[in-house]
């Protein structure tokens, strides 16, 4: 009791003493746990606040719009570097579907993006600069030079209903256009884990390693996922392939998140980002196992089945870590309990104690 | 920058004497001509602003605790409380005011010796909830003006940008509206402004600092707890003025964001405290965000690697 009126924050009105409102049958709930950093135990749950507000500010932006948009960036950037590959090993029906795929999505992508803007009309003055310290300019540069390379490669598709005059150009370009996209498409499907990481939201930043993995895993899931269900069963190996991989990968990469941040991964299992992330991760298994399992039967069923899970799995991760992102901004805990761990131990160890 | 610049100016907002009047939000609000955003009674002792935002350049935060300021005796302990029309509270004053009577005013007299009334039992607690001591802290927040400021570095359009005087600014009429910058600031200030689209925060008055003004904050302030300045001059000061408070038994007065060396390079508008930042809604240890990204920029192109060596291990793989 006394402890906690030393420590607790300051709140009396309601009688709160040591705890943020609300708080206080989570504080803890991972206390057998140890934490990654080091090795030390999980950092004390009481902490104190201005009145149980938030440090940080929330992102302004809107779920649908930017979660969705590193959705579809991911299935762009995969489907690019899978109609490179289909057109390459002369695989037609695969090439065509992953095409169209890329471009639908590259084109919905940036739809979201500039609908996010304050000022859309705006969009424009992103182009001013570049700035390698802003992963959001050097994406959005990535993003201009990469769709109008997937739009001619996806013309090449409607070749025949193309008017005559432009017909060979594009016949032309076609491939060379879907060939020079995969020199950005990886960075389309990865740089959105940068983006996010390089911010103050607690999830977000302390998962700065992971991400860039995670999400460019989790792109792979789902272009490949939507190519196998889309493609016919003879040609669609190498999709289920790229699929289940991404699939494995972003398990992997989600463990090591939740391992490796301690009591800042808490919102990545709470609420609805839980919500979204248990979904993502029983999505995820199902349609990595149906396609394994279509590997060996070939059936166009189990294809659609499990690569549309996949697509699921990858849209509830974007979802889950985004909502997450927000809750550790929007709760002081996760600002100040690691800070204030951190500044101890440096007045501890520097300036002589 | 080049020699001709003006030297890095910066607030000194020295908590211990805010007297809480909120001069300061109401001169911002004026002078800046920034839009209401609210006048509303929210529970947490005379704040109503909450917190920096959008429309709320300069903040009061107000603090109420039961501890003592330094060596300070609060004066509720040793008075008895209820009526003062009573023996036993003129029996105080007078052991209070001691030879001089009432010609002096009883803060010169000196002799002023709060302790338990003699005589008596321990004063009740002066509050339901039992406190006997209080000790009221207020502070004026605003934007730091980071050294290396995460708004800036994220930025995608430059709209915000640097000023001669070091200070950080948006440029409205280039903002887009894209929200990075809010996630990006490790003290949550900058805010986007909901009808507008666009963000907005304090520019330290960069219109008046250029016509060889103070900022209005600074300007309005009526103690001085909001000092502008040289920032160079300011902390200097900054120093003097924590070593005289713990000199007075202040010893919880604290510099916050003077040094140099913090996670943001030391920030342009600093802050003396009288307990840790956490308290006063500031985050206890910043760190401007950017700082890890070259790191991050090496994971991010080392996956992107691995997303495409995967691809064509897939098509390697199944051609056969």
């Amino acid at each position: 009791m006394s402890a906690s009126e030393q420590h607790g924050s300051e709140v009396r009105r309601d009688g709160l003493h040591g705890t943020a409102p609300g708080r206080e049958a989570r504080i803890g709930a991972r206390g057998g746990r140890k934490a990654g950093r080091g090795g030390e135990m999980v950092p004390p749950a009481e902490f104190r606040s201005y009145y149980g507000r938030s440090v940080l500010k929330a992102p302004v932006w809107e779920s649908r719009d930017i979660a969705g948009y590193f959705f579809l960036g991911g299935v762009a950037g995969g489907s690019a570097l899978l109609a490179a590959g289909a057109d390459l090993t002369g695989r037609i029906g695969l090439r065509r579907s992953t095409r169209v795929a890329a471009v639908a999505a590259t084109g919905l992508s940036l739809a979201a993006l500039i609908h996010d803007l304050g000022r859309p009309g705006r969009f424009v003055h992103m182009l001013r600069v570049l700035k390698p310290s802003s992963p959001m300019s050097v994406g959005t540069w990535i993003l201009s030079g990469f769709a109008p390379l997937v739009a001619v490669a996806a013309l090449d598709e409607a070749r025949e209903r193309l008017p005559g005059p432009v017909r060979p150009m594009i016949a032309a370009l076609g491939r060379p256009s879907g060939l020079a996209a995969t020199v950005l498409a990886p960075a389309v499907t990865t740089y959105t884990g940068a983006l996010i990481a390089d911010t103050a939201v607690p999830v977000w930043h302390d998962a700065r390693r992971e991400l860039p993995y995670l999400f460019g895993a989790s792109a792979l899931a789902a272009s490949g996922g939507l190519a196998a269900a889309t493609s016919a069963p003879g040609e669609a190996a190498p999709a289920r392939v790229v699929g289940i991989a991404g699939a494995l990968v972003e398990q992997a990469c989600d463990r090591a998140v939740h391992k490796r941040l301690g009591m800042v991964a808490e919102p990545l299992s709470q609420g609805r980002a839980g919500r979204y992330l248990t979904a993502a991760r029983w999505s995820t298994r199902a349609g990595a196992a149906l396609l394994a399992l279509s590997a060996l039967r070939r059936s166009r069923a189990l294809d659609i089945a499990g690569g549309t899970a996949l697509v699921a799995g990858s849209l509830f991760a974007r979802l889950g870590y985004f909502h997450a992102g927000a809750t550790s901004a929007t709760e002081p805990r996760y600002t100040v309990v690691p800070q204030r761990e951190r500044a101890d131990h440096a007045a501890k160890t520097g300036a002589g104690g | 920058m080049s020699d001709d610049n003006p030297p890095r100016m910066g607030f000194f907002t020295d908590t211990s004497v805010c007297i809480g009047c909120k001069a300061c939000e109401v001169a911002c609000k004026e002078w800046n001509a920034i839009p209401d955003d609210g006048l509303s009674l929210l529970g947490m002792s005379y704040d109503n602003t909450g917190m920096l935002g959008a429309d709320t350049w300069r903040h009061v935060a107000f603090i109420e605790q039961d501890k003592p300021l330094g060596r300070q005796n609060n004066a509720v302990i040793a008075m008895p409380t209820g009526a003062t029309a009573t023996h036993a509270s003129a029996e105080a004053v007078h052991e209070g005011l001691g030879q001089k009577h009432g010609s002096e005013l009883g803060t010169e007299t000196g002799a002023i010796r709060p302790g338990p009334l003699p005589g008596g039992p321990m004063p009740a607690p002066v509050t339901p909830d039992g406190r006997k001591e209080l000790r009221w802290l207020m502070a004026s927040d605003v934007c730091k003006h980071c050294t290396h400021a995460a708004c800036l570095d994220v930025c995608p359009t430059g709209s915000l940008l640097r000023t001669e005087f070091g200070t950080v600014i948006v440029q409205e009429d280039i903002c887009n509206g894209c929200g990075y910058c809010v996630p990006a600031c490790p003290y949550g200030v900058i805010d986007q402004r909901k009808d507008d689209g666009r963000v907005w925060k304090c520019t330290m008055c960069y219109d008046r600092l250029t016509a060889g003004q103070e900022p209005a904050c600074a300007k309005a302030c009526p103690t001085d707890s909001i000092q502008y300045g040289v920032l160079d001059d300011l902390r200097e000061r900054a120093a003097h003025r924590v070593e005289n408070l713990h000199d007075a038994g202040v010893l919880e007065a604290r510099l916050y964001g003077a040094d140099p060396d913090d996670g943001v390079g030391g920030a342009g508008a600093f802050f003396l405290l009288l307990d840790e930042p956490e308290v006063y809604g500031f985050p206890p240890d910043p760190v401007v965000t950017t700082r890890d990204l070259p790191r991050t920029w090496k994971h991010t192109a080392l996956a992107a690697v691995g997303v495409a060596a995967t691809v064509a291990a897939a098509f390697l793989g199944a051609r056969r």
